[in-house]
Order: structure tokens, then C-alpha cells, then sequence
């Protein structure tokens, strides 16, 4: 996984709560097989509305989006991640996020950064009043600047770790392969296994 | 110290603690897999050149793609095949047993795991889907994940996991008639919203749960994720380990015993306490349905089409706005004067037996509204043929349903099964999304009872709106060759 500490980019306003899933990447595009190339993808039904805020010059280079609370909730498609990283977002700023994207994100090198939500509040009206303002998001001091304002966000402090050393969680989780093999030894011989079953 | 269910299970899982503010190394017990979450991950395990560690602790069906007709013939859509071939070749690669379409264990992943008796109580569970949630009514930890953590589980059959907190639901009483699990969890997520479980895991308790079969309990834990929780559980009891019985995986003899006497332990500690506790009156649960585009947008049926200014909050009222502009509905429309186009039965929520009976019960003997569409589609090709043998399909066809085959058909659209651009529906599914059923459809969330009642009367309606109703509709002519049929009776533009 590519590592994180700081990152600078424009940032996109989306005012809307509950973006769910399936409004960030529509389940015809999960047909796919391949784990890039989503970016066509990405509110794809939004996109086609020319008042969608991504149609909007100054905010199409975006890389940090502010959205509403309750981000990524619904399905625990990973394929909207994908969809965010393909089209350039390396940071989602929200109050509120779905449990399962934010570990997707985790796992993918996105941050998902949690803000209070008068803080988004403050960053939208600044990126609507002054399209094009640069966030910049520091993942060792756990802050987002914005034009005037620095304000500190909330990440758990091992994903943080993992984002920051680039942690591929497999390899970690493999560290420990003598404790899974320890475990298995004990567990108990009533336990299902998915082999032939008797008809 | 006092313990929650949920503690329990996870204790007995732990491989490893983390220290430091690190996660927990949690063993998986059962890795159910799919078509469209898998790919990616099998692909990582061969860049990497690592085996699945516990083949024999996965197992894979077909659902999101698969079709509900023509399923003798090779799927038409050229992504769709392709995705279904990848899961084929994969489960071949690596060595896992996997349900075909045409198998007899096909069907939705969430409906094949409990009905072959791999979900049982006291297990970890997981799938990349998120309403994994379901097998929770077992007394599993069952957790949605995505396709890294896929990969994860098929490495390493482990997880990494932070402890949820723990909030308690207790739903005592009686349910009103007409009332059904489905009414109870849209009220719970309409209550606490669908952020309100961030973080938790749900345990559903109460007078009113433990009546409950494992059909309906399911319903219930299957919902848990659209309030926002990462997984939902019922204590197992009698019933649980009634259902689990018998069943191709279920442990047998002296392993059966040891099961029973494991399982027997598995409930929340009188003592112990929960991060949150909400309480509901199932005397107050009435046939509840949604008139928005999240699932906590819902009323109950005797309610009308609120108005964005009825919300305090801002963002509520935003949302309210968008919703009632993307639904097409007014304020103040009574929501049982709503029409709607096509009924859905079917889902990872409703299309048990059970489900399927319930309706069949509503609908015997009458006929569907005429210009609506009924679509049954069982969630496994186990529960087609049950239903089948208990007449339920002749039921179905004599009102003017459509019989199908199984899968996820249209909660979700990736199969031909789409709502068109503007159509209403009326769905026993889990999300009332955007596009969720097809580009621009309209979706109300209700139970198997509200599904069939509102089929009958052609507006959403309750059983009681249609018991007076008479039953004496002659049986409508049916073709015996399905291939009469268009493939699909409606257009379906949304695809493409």
C-alpha cells in the first residue's frame, strides 16, 4: 500500500448526508474484474447532472472531498474506494462514515478523516465562496487546513500507523502465523467445516 | 465479569490481542464467497503466490449476476458471464466448493449458509457483502467486509479487529396483526437512523424476538448494517437449535451434544451492561414502510408523505427534499394512496419459505391489480423447490405473478431484473437507495404481507386493506412453455 503523511489538493464541497455506496459507484460497474479503472465510475449517475459540483471546472481536479454525514454507508463494496482513488481523491473529510468503507479505505491508502460538523460546515462555506482553495491534510499532526483554518480530525491510531508506514495488513496479519496455527489446534471438533457434507 | 453475547463470541475468537491500541486477531469459522466481491482478491493471493490457508472453511455460490430466467442458458450479458466464469475458475484454483447456478445450494449467499447448517451459533462469519449481518440471528458474529479483507481471510483466515461497542434493542410484547419482522427492524432503523449503529454490534432481545422464528430473525439481523452497525445478534435458543438440527452441516451425535452445551452459554450475562440500550413496544409496530431514499425514511402505512419541514435538522430537511424529488411524491399524500408499478419479493431479507408462504397466504385465490408486476424470486433454488412442493408457485401464477429462479434479482439490478427509469416498487429488499433496483427507479421497502397486500390493491396496502377482499378469482391461464414469455416483461433500459 502506498503510504500517507501529509497531502495538499483541491477541495470538492459535496453537501449531502448520507451518500451511500451505491450513489458513489452504481452496482453495474461491480461486474468488473479488475481492482483499477473505476474512475468513469465514480457518482456516476450524479455526473451526468451538469450542476453536479464534480462538472464544475474549478472543483473537477479536486483531491480532498468534504461530504455530509454519514459517508460510505450501505454496501461494502470496496469498488467505491476504487472509484474515489481512480478519479485522484486521496482524502474524504466527513462526520460521520459507513463502519465497512472506512476500513476499506484503510486498507487502500484513502484517508477517511472524521471532522466535527460545524468544522465542515466552516470548509464548505469556504470552498463555495472561493472555488479552488487547497486542503491540506496532515496525517502525523492529524489536522486539515483550510485558507484561515486548521482544525484536527479523528483517525483510530492503528489505521493511522499503517497509512503512515504504507502496512500491507496481510503481511502483518502472516507475523503471526504460529499463533493461527496455535489456535486452530484448539478449536473445537464441532465447529462446521464446508467439505462434502451427507446428504 | 459479566458478559454480552457479543463479547462471548469474540472472546472465544481472539488468536492474538493487540497491544498498544492495536486490533484483535479474530478467527473466521466460515468465509462465504460471491461473484462480484471476490475477483480482486483472488487475484492479490496469486500476485503474491499464497494459498486460500482453509479452503475447507469456504464456500462460494453465484447471486448477484445470475439470472431468474433462461437459467439452462449461458448468461447474456458478456461483463455478467464473465464475472461468473472468473468465480468459477478461481473456486477451481483454489480449491473451494462452490454452488453453481443449476446446483440445488445455489442462491443468495445469505439464504445457502443457515439452510446447509454452516451458520450456527457461536461462529465468526463473514462474506464480501455487507448484509453478512444476517447470520447473526444464529448467535454468530457475522461481519460485511470488503475485498481486501477477502483477501485477508482467504490468506490468512483471520481478521483484524478493533472491539465494537455493544448496544442493546428489546422489543417486548405482541406484534399487532398484519405486523412482521420487516415492520420491526424498518422501525428500529427509522428510530436510531441509519448512522445510529456506527460502531456497535445490535443485540436484539425482548419478548417479541425470542417469538420469533429463525426466518423472521434473520429479516431482523439482515437489517442490522442499514442502521449503520456492523453486525446484528439474537441469542440462540430452543428455536435456534431446532432450525440448525438436522441440517447437511449441523454436527451430529456426541458432537451435537457438545454443540447444544457450547451454545447453551452463549447469551448476555444478566450483569453485564451495553454502550447503549433502545426499547421499543411491539403493540406499536405497525406495517411500516419507507418513502425515501435511505431505509430510516420510513413511516408507518397509516402515516402521509412527510414534508421536508418537518425535520429539525438541516441536513435532514436537505435530505428530505432530495428524496421527495427523486421518489416523485408530494407531502401529505396518504402513503396507502401511493401506486405503485411492480411489487418485489424476494432478497437476502424476504425470500425464506416463510416469506414466501406469507405472501402466498394474501394472494390465494385473488388476482393482482392489473397494471401491476409481481415478481417472486426465492432466494435459494432449495426454497423454489420447497415452495414448489407446497403449491406456493401455482399460488403465485394464479394471481399473475412471475415464478423466477433464484438470486438477488432486483434488490440490487445486476442482473437483468431492473426497475425502468421512473417505475414505483414496492420491495420486500434492504435498500431503498438511488438506483438502487435500476437507473431512476423508485423504491418502497415493506414486508412479504405489505409486498402481497399492495400486489392485490395496486397502492400500498396493509393485509387488513385487502382481508375483506374476496377469494374467488379463477386461476389465470399460465403458459406452460416458459419460453412464451419475454425475457423481461418490462423494458429495462437501465443497463445501458
Amino acid at each position: 500500500m502506498e503510504a500517507f503523511s501529509t497531502h495538499t489538493g483541491i477541495g470538492v464541497p459535496l453537501r449531502r448526508s448520507n451518500i451511500d455506496t451505491d450513489q458513489i459507484i452504481p452496482a453495474k460497474f461491480l461486474k468488473r474484474v479488475t481492482r483499477t479503472g473505476f474512475e468513469d465510475a465514480l457518482f456516476y449517475r450524479w455526473r451526468t447532472n451538469d450542476e453536479f459540483v464534480l462538472n464544475d471546472p474549478d472543483f473537477a481536479q479536486g483531491s480532498v472531498l468534504v461530504a455530509g454525514p454519514d459517508f460510505g454507508t450501505g454496501s461494502s463494496r470496496e469498488h467505491a474506494v476504487w472509484a474515489l482513488k481512480d478519479y485522484g481523491f486521496r482524502v474524504v473529510l466527513s462526520s460521520r462514515f459507513g463502519d465497512i468503507f472506512r476500513g476499506n479505505s484503510g486498507k487502500e491508502g484513502l484517508l477517511a478523516a472524521q471532522l466535527e460538523q460545524d468544522d465542515i460546515e466552516l470548509i464548505w462555506k469556504i470552498l463555495e465562496n472561493h472555488p479552488g482553495t487547497p486542503i491540506t491534510v496532515d496525517l502525523n499532526e492529524k489536522t486539515v487546513t483550510c485558507d484561515s483554518i486548521t482544525v484536527s480530525f479523528q483517525i483510530d491510531d492503528y489505521t493511522r500507523w499503517r497509512l503512515l508506514e504504507g502496512f500491507d495488513d496481510i503481511s502483518l496479519t502472516l507475523a503471526k502465523e504460529a499463533d493461527i496455527a496455535e489456535f486452530e489446534t484448539k478449536r473445537p471438533g464441532f465447529k462446521p467445516t464446508t467439505l462434502p457434507a451427507k446428504v | 465479569m459479566p458478559r454480552t453475547l457479543a463479547e462471548k463470541v469474540w472472546a472465544d475468537h481472539v488468536v492474538s490481542l493487540g497491544e498498544d491500541g492495536a486490533p484483535d486477531l479474530i478467527y473466521i469459522d466460515l468465509h462465504l464467497v460471491h461473484e462480484v466481491t471476490s475477483p480482486q482478491a483472488f487475484d492479490g493471493l496469486r500476485l503474491a503466490g499464497r494459498p486460500v490457508r482453509r479452503p475447507d472453511l469456504t464456500i462460494a455460490t453465484e447471486d448477484h449476476n445470475t439470472p431468474t430466467w433462461d437459467i439452462d442458458k449461458p448468461i447474456a450479458e458478456p461483463t455478467s458471464r464473465t464475472q461468473i466464469e472468473t468465480l468459477r475458475k478461481n473456486t477451481e484454483e483454489f480449491g473451494i466448493r462452490l454452488h453453481s447456478l443449476g446446483d440445488a445450494d445455489q442462491g443468495i449467499v445469505h439464504v445457502v449458509g443457515p439452510q446447509l447448517g454452516l451458520t450456527q451459533p457461536g461462529t465468526t462469519v463473514v462474506c464480501g457483502d455487507s448484509h453478512t449481518s444476517t447470520h447473526g440471528a444464529f448467535g454468530a458474529l457475522a461481519l460485511g467486509i470488503g475485498t481486501s479483507e477477502v483477501e485477508h481471510v482467504l490468506a490468512t483466515q483471520t481478521l483484524s479487529l478493533k472491539a465494537f461497542k455493544t448496544m442493546s434493542i428489546t422489543v417486548d410484547g405482541d406484534l399487532p396483526e398484519g405486523s412482521s419482522a420487516k415492520d420491526i427492524i424498518l422501525a428500529i432503523i427509522a428510530k436510531i437512523g441509519t448512522g445510529g449503529g456506527q460502531g456497535y454490534v445490535l443485540e436484539y432481545r425482548g419478548s417479541a424476538i425470542r417469538q420469533l422464528s429463525m426466518e423472521a430473525r434473520m429479516t431482523i439481523c439482515n437489517m442490522s448494517i442499514e442502521a449503520g452497525a456492523r453486525a446484528g445478534m439474537v441469542a440462540p435458543d430452543e428455536t435456534t437449535f431446532e432450525y440448525v438440527k438436522g441440517r447437511p452441516h449441523a454436527p451430529e451425535g456426541e458432537d451435537w451434544d457438545a454443540a447444544v452445551e457450547y451454545w447453551k452459554t452463549l447469551y448476555t450475562d444478566e450483569d453485564a451492561t451495553f454502550d447503549r440500550e433502545v426499547v421499543l413496544k411491539a403493540e406499536d409496530i405497525e406495517p411500516f414502510v419507507t418513502w425515501g431514499t435511505n431505509p430510516g425514511q420510513g413511516l408507518p402505512l397509516s402515516a402521509s408523505v412527510p414534508s421536508p419541514d418537518d425535520f429539525a435538522d438541516e441536513n435532514d430537511k436537505a435530505s428530505a427534499a432530495n428524496a421527495l424529488a427523486y421518489m416523485g411524491l408530494t407531502p401529505g399524500t396518504p402513503l396507502r394512496e401511493i401506486e405503485v408499478d411492480t411489487v418485489f419479493l424476494g432478497s437476502c431479507t424476504n425470500s425464506r419459505i416463510e416469506d414466501l408462504r406469507a405472501a402466498a397466504e394474501v394472494v390465494q385465490g385473488r388476482k393482482k391489480a392489473e397494471n401491476v408486476r409481481f415478481m417472486v424470486v426465492p432466494g435459494s433454488a432449495k426454497v423454489r423447490l420447497q415452495a414448489e412442493a407446497e403449491g406456493l408457485d401455482a399460488i403465485f401464477k394464479d394471481f399473475g405473478g412471475e415464478w423466477r429462479f433464484a438470486g438477488c434479482s432486483m434488490c440490487l439490478g445486476m442482473n437483468p431484473d431492473q426497475l425502468a427509469d421512473g417505475e414505483r416498487c414496492a420491495s420486500t429488499s434492504n435498500r431503498n437507495f438511488e438506483g438502487r433496483q435500476g437507473k431512476g427507479g423508485r423504491t418502497h421497502l415493506v414486508s412479504p404481507l405489505v409486498a402481497a397486500a399492495t400486489a392485490v390493491r395496486g397502492t400500498l396496502s396493509s393485509p387488513g386493506d385487502v382481508k375483506d377482499l374476496p377469494r374467488d378469482a379463477a386461476p389465470a391461464p399460465w403458459p406452460e412453455e416458459r419460453a412464451t414469455l419475454p425475457l423481461t416483461p418490462t423494458p429495462t433500459s437501465a443497463n445501458a
